[in-house]
């Protein structure tokens, strides 16, 4: 049995396979091509959902997205557990579980209606007035009991085994929504050269046709045109078709987010399938064929469940062969639910009677209406329903009031008319603007190249529909260069349901509209609006955050108008006065997985890794992350910690030779006659005078004279330098450069060009660096008067090209080994070979760093934090005063960055030996001074240094250099620490071991 | 010693192992090692350049041209990449440079930098448009048409050398994240 509500009317049941699933645990059957919640419908279940605040029972008010009550959560196992989905939305398989959310313990019986009694207490605006009083109420009441009463579903426990991507794509015209408007659109744009992506939220399109059956086009009924479309649409070649696929966001110049849900319809889907796609689309031009919304009426218990929409019912019935109810009230401002209440009829159902809003009631509709022997009652209104679970009655009353006659009903359909969908219109930016007639916004002027079509333009009737998608289609192909070759005509059959519509409450009595729901999802009723004005909210943008309404995951698709209707009448001030709402991507919940796409796991971001990466790897090496590089931090050898592997490697390095991977270095190739010349504005340094085969210590500066990068330079010719930059620096370092010579001095005769990844770097140092390097190298003499202290050569290595520096960042005797990155494992390998006999010892950034400190070499970014002048760093000396300019000179005068008590940078040296500072430690003259303490510099750098048996540490202190022998304090949460201003070279102060 | 093309480690060599055993219609391949030189100078430079590699660069933006294994690469308005398939770097820099002594151009050695991948198949336009915003149609991006881009959060160069076939230079600490980046994404289209 597939439920007692299904009737024969959909086509789509002839032959549809039964399906299997459960919800809350209860096994249920559906058939191939229901929804959740038609399947459900289909077994005369109402009741899906407990609202947000008070709890009470709610059931399906809609067939579509903008479902407000359905939410429901989705999957076997946690990993596959997505909770919120909209239940008129999820595509039943077999093995489908489902559930109910924010009910306990069951959904009938839930504890949380109890919020219901005291609802009294808890107004528009609770929220924000809990966060006034009574304090002590914060940690009992409020974070515990409520914060897990007003959850809404749980987020799943277990990572998301799906996967999910996201792909870019471009088209001449891209058309969202394929109901009439946009399938038309589609035939005439993609009659053409244009190439036209047609997608549409559903599983299946055709939009409203799929669920009307008294119009016809071309001589086919409505459902069966849509079908043969859609065949035409899919021979041709320019055009594709997505269907389960939302226009979600629009973003600037056209760029559209699209949700593809690819396999949640499947109980198996295919290894190579995502679970979503998100498509991002450019588009040349957009035609919005989004259809429109149909309008809840508010009235007192209008949320029962069993109380719907009337399009709704029409498409549960037309479309999915499913009868929501057997004794129907109608309620409603327009014809089209007159229509819908044909269908019902004609599927079986008794309509009792259609109470309508309007004073007196005409035309086709009605006639027929009449004519079938329906009661009509015009000037009329629901005033009251009852029934818990779902609605059992229907009070009605004169629109004025007066006596109430109540009538049996397990079904009260509701239409207030239609809001045109013009989301992603007011998203691109375009003008709304308020139609009087249909008591709704519709689209303005444009200000991106897309026209709104159909429904979501304010066309109703689906002649108009149709022709405004045909002329959309065709201009859209036209303005993107591709004129249609031809236009065709549609003849279509169709009897009008006009446009009357109502916002706001049709109450009159103002005390019943405590129960007059305006928000469904949020709990917001026409009283708390009310209340809200006032209390002094007159912007619909402060009633709504007062209030919450339209706050929701459905983002008052239903309730928006209605709630300015209410505002509107309340402060006497027309609608477009009171304003409405901003629209804000994304028209539908996304899911986290969706956006996130392929970024996950290894692919979260890149790591750069060394040519060298893999044997460090190999020795048990800890690494950091400096950006995207990962960097060998330590070499840990069996039981060290990282202070005793440290200390080991630093003792090495200074006693023997240390081999340290510095690949990651930025490098940048600088070529051209006028090189030298560029390299004097660049840098603070003077150029000009060094000679090729020698190396410098370059320091750069921003245009403020604060130091923005350092590194050591190489003349290789008098044309070229290879330049070396900060590992976080290479491309800001590039990007500034380029940026200088492009727009201040194209003139220059010189290049810039990358080298970071041609060259794997081996530093090679301590005092048997020599002997261990020279058997390796060909045609370099490296002895130390060929080669001294900051000098290049070229030649080879292990038979590879290499520029060989002899340089030094430790203080030892040291060289950088070049290599072409490919050969720099196995360079490096050989080197390590050929230093066992010296205990050669792979050491780290960590070790790099004590090493660099003991000789108060600063660190860009650890000494320096873009306040620091090169003099304040004690680098005075790398600028050339004499140089005529270069970038950050004229900064350097500032009277500022002159002062005698800037802070500089010292060494410190602690009381007691064994105590290492904190890094980023304040420090003070005074530490008993009362609180605030007047502070006067900071730890840069901090360690313990093997070398000196102590620890050391660097600090910027204000004067500093005037302060040699004084004893300052850092104050510490457990006691104060005493330390002593000393020269920042700690260890080899006339650089003896360098020069050996 | 050993030589030098047996101690060249390429940045994929590990990947081409570790593929996806998906089924796809694209294929992902490792190029073969090259002399890639970047030149940047002045048109008349360009022009000496391209006479003496033997493949004549391109003045038009974004085209690459190519001549049996050699091919220049235009990359901006005074940058072109020369690239020279399976030929020794040195020699080819050494002759580029003496060809192009006096210039006003700088001439510098890169073919370490980067490394090179093949994506070949029906849809490999789509799967390299997984992180790639291009649009990479036929008409917007023709054979012969170069760029530099990006794919996810990697820059690289991407070439389109038959209407099926893409190939990618990418630099080597990149290249083994845009290689399971594009394995992912043939993986599941």
């Amino acid at each position: 049995m597939t439920g007692t509500y299904r009737v024969r009317r959909g086509d789509v049941a002839e032959s549809r396979n039964a399906v299997h699933f459960t919800f809350d645990g209860k096994s249920y059957q559906g058939l191939a091509g229901d929804t959740l919640a038609s399947a459900l419908i289909a077994n005369g279940v109402h009741l899906v959902g407990r609202s947000f605040k008070y709890h009470r029972p709610r059931g399906f008010v809609s067939a579509g997205s903008e479902e407000p009550n359905a939410l429901v959560g989705v999957g076997a196992t946690q990993s596959r557990y997505t909770p919120n989905l909209l239940a008129t939305q999820v595509e039943i398989y077999d093995g489908l579980v489902a559930e109910s959310q924010n009910r306990w313990p069951s959904l009938e019986t839930d504890a949380g209606f109890l919020n219901e009694y005291f609802s009294a207490f808890l107004p528009a605006g609770f929220y924000y007035k809990t966060f006034m009083w009574p304090r002590t109420a914060w940690k009992k009441l409020y974070e515990p009991v409520i914060r897990r009463m007003a959850g809404l579903g749980k987020a799943p426990a277990e990572p998301d085994a799906d996967r999910y991507t996201q792909v870019f794509a471009h088209c001449d015209v891209l058309i969202v929504g394929a109901g009439p408007a946009g399938l038309a659109a589609a035939l005439e744009a993609s009659n053409s050269d244009a190439t036209v992506i047609l997608c549409d939220e559903q599983a299946e399109m055709g939009g409203s046709l799929l669920s009307d059956r008294s119009a016809s086009i071309d001589g086919m009924q409505a459902a069966d045109w849509a079908r043969a479309a859609l065949d035409e649409l899919r021979k041709r070649p320019n055009v594709k078709l997505m269907s389960r696929t939302t226009a979600f966001g629009w973003y600037p110049h056209n760029f559209v987010g699209l949700n593809e849900r690819v396999t949640d319809h499947l109980s198996n889907p295919a290894t190579n399938q995502p679970r979503e796609r998100l498509w991002q689309v450019r588009a040349k031009e957009v035609v919005l064929a989004a259809g429109a919304i149909e309008r809840p009426l508010v009235f007192t218990d209008n949320d029962r469940p069993g109380i719907m929409l009337a399009g709704a019912a029409r498409t549960y019935v037309n479309r999915y062969g499913v009868v929501p109810g057997k004794q129907v009230v109608v309620f409603t401002a327009c014809d089209s639910a007159y229509r819908a209440a044909l269908d019902l009829k004609a599927a079986g159902a008794r309509i009792q009677v259609i109470v309508d809003l309007r004073k007196s009631v005409s035309g086709y509709w009605v006639d027929k209406a009449r004519a079938e022997g329906i009661k009509v009652r015009s000037d009329s209104i629901v005033r009251g329903t009852s029934g818990w679970l779902r609605v059992k009655s229907a009070q009605i009353s004169n629109a004025q009031g007066g006596d109430a006659e109540t009538v049996a009903c397990d079904l009260i359909l509701m239409s207030g008319g239609f809001t045109p969908s013009v989301h992603l219109f007011s998203q691109s930016r375009g003008k709304l603007s308020y139609s009087e007639e249909l008591r709704a916004y519709v689209p303005g002027e444009s200000v991106e190249r897309e026209r709104s079509v159909g429904a979501c333009k304010g066309l109703f009737a689906l002649e108009s529909v149709i022709e405004s998608g045909a002329k959309g289609g065709r201009d859209a192909a036209a303005k993107a260069g591709f004129p249609p070759h031809g236009e065709r005509s549609y003849a279509v059959s169709a009897q009008s349901v006009g446009a009357d519509a109502f916002i706001g409450s049709v109450m009159t009595d103002h005390q019943a509209e405590k129960r007059a729901w305006v928000d469904f999802q949020n709990d917001v009723t026409a009283k708390d609006v009310r209340l809200a004005t006032r209390e002094g909210f007159r912007s619909i943008e402060h009633v709504k955050r007062y209030t919450t309404t339209g706050m929701a995951t459905d983002q008052g698709k239903l309730s928006n108008m209605n709630a300015l209707g209410v505002v509107s009448k309340q402060i006497d001030v027309a609608v477009p006065k009171v304003g409405l709402t901003t629209f804000r991507p994304p028209y539908t919940p996304t899911t986290f997985g969706s956006f996130a796409g392929q970024s996950r796991g290894d692919l979260f971001d890149p790591v750069r890794k060394t040519s060298i990466h893999a044997w460090a790897e190999a020795q048990g090496a800890r690494f950091e992350d400096v950006g995207v590089w990962k960097r060998a931090w330590y070499f840990p050898q069996v039981g060290e910690d990282m202070h005793a592997a440290v200390a080991r490697e630093c003792k090495a390095t200074r006693e023997s030779v240390g081999i340290f991977d510095a690949s990651t270095l930025g490098k940048i190739e600088i070529v051209g006659k006028d090189a030298a010349e560029f390299m004097n504005r660049m840098y603070t340094n003077a150029w000009t005078k060094l000679e090729p085969g020698r190396l410098r210590y370059g320091v750069m500066l921003r245009e403020d004279g604060f130091i923005m990068d350092d590194g050591v330079v190489g003349r290789m010719a008098t044309d070229r330098f290879h330049v070396t930059t900060t590992t976080g620096g290479a491309a800001r370092v590039l990007s500034m450069m380029e940026d200088y010579l492009q727009t201040e001095w194209p003139d220059l005769e010189v290049w810039l060009t990358s080298t970071t990844e041609q060259w794997s770097v081996i530093a090679l140092q301590g005092p048997n660096a020599r002997k261990v390097l020279e058997p390796l190298v060909d045609g370099i003499d490296l002895s130390a008067d060929a080669m001294p202290h900051m000098s290049v050569r070229e030649g080879r290595i292990c038979g590879v090209p290499t520029r060989l520096f002899r340089v030094s960042f430790t203080g030892e005797l040291g060289f950088e080994v070049n290599v072409p990155a490919g050969y720099g494992r196995a360079v490096w390998e050989a080197i390590f070979a050929a230093g066992k006999p010296y205990g050669i010892t792979p050491y780290g950034t960590e070790t790099m760093h004590v090493l660099r400190a003991e000789k108060g070499y600063i660190i860009v970014g650890q000494e320096t934090d873009g306040t620091v002048t090169p003099d304040d760093a004690g680098l005075g000396w790398a600028v050339g005063k004499a140089k005529r300019d270069f970038v950050g000179k004229r900064s350097l005068s500032r009277p500022a960055l002159v002062r005698e008590d800037r802070k500089q940078l010292v060494g410190l040296l602690t009381t007691d030996p064994k105590v290492v500072l904190e890094e980023g430690a304040q420090i003070v003259l005074d530490p008993t001074h009362p609180i605030p303490v007047p502070m006067i510099g900071h730890i840069t750098s901090s360690y313990w240094s093997a070398t000196l048996n102590r620890s050391i540490a660097l600090a910027l202190v204000r004067g500093g250099r005037s302060r040699m022998g004084e004893e300052l304090s850092i104050p510490m949460p457990d006691g104060v620490i005493k330390a002593k201003v000393v020269d920042s070279i700690l260890f080899d102060p006339k650089g003896e071991r360098l020069n050996a | 010693m050993l030589s030098p093309a047996i101690m060249r480690s390429n940045a994929l060599s590990p990947m081409q192992s570790s593929g996806t055993t998906a089924a796809s219609t694209t294929s992902l391949s490792v190029l073969p090692d090259a002399a890639k030189l970047v030149f940047r100078g002045k048109t008349e430079a360009i022009e000496a350049a391209g006479a003496h590699f033997g493949v004549k660069p391109s003045l038009e933006a974004c085209r690459f041209a190519a001549v049996g294994g050699r091919s220049v690469y235009w990359l901006g308005p005074d940058e072109w990449l020369f690239q020279a398939v399976n030929e020794n770097p040195i020699e080819v820099f050494g002759g580029m440079s003496a060809a192009l002594q006096g210039q006003a151009c700088s001439l510098v050695d890169v073919s370490h930098r980067s490394d090179g991948i093949a994506v070949a198949g029906p849809t490999a336009a789509l799967v390299l448009n997984h992180g790639c915003p291009l649009d990479l149609s036929l008409k917007a991006f023709p054979v012969g048409m170069c760029t530099r881009t990006v794919l996810g959060k990697a820059s690289l160069l991407l070439s389109r050398s038959e209407e099926h076939v893409f190939h990618v230079d990418v630099w080597r600490s990149f290249a083994p994240y845009v290689w399971q980046f594009l394995d992912e994404a043939r993986s599941l289209s």
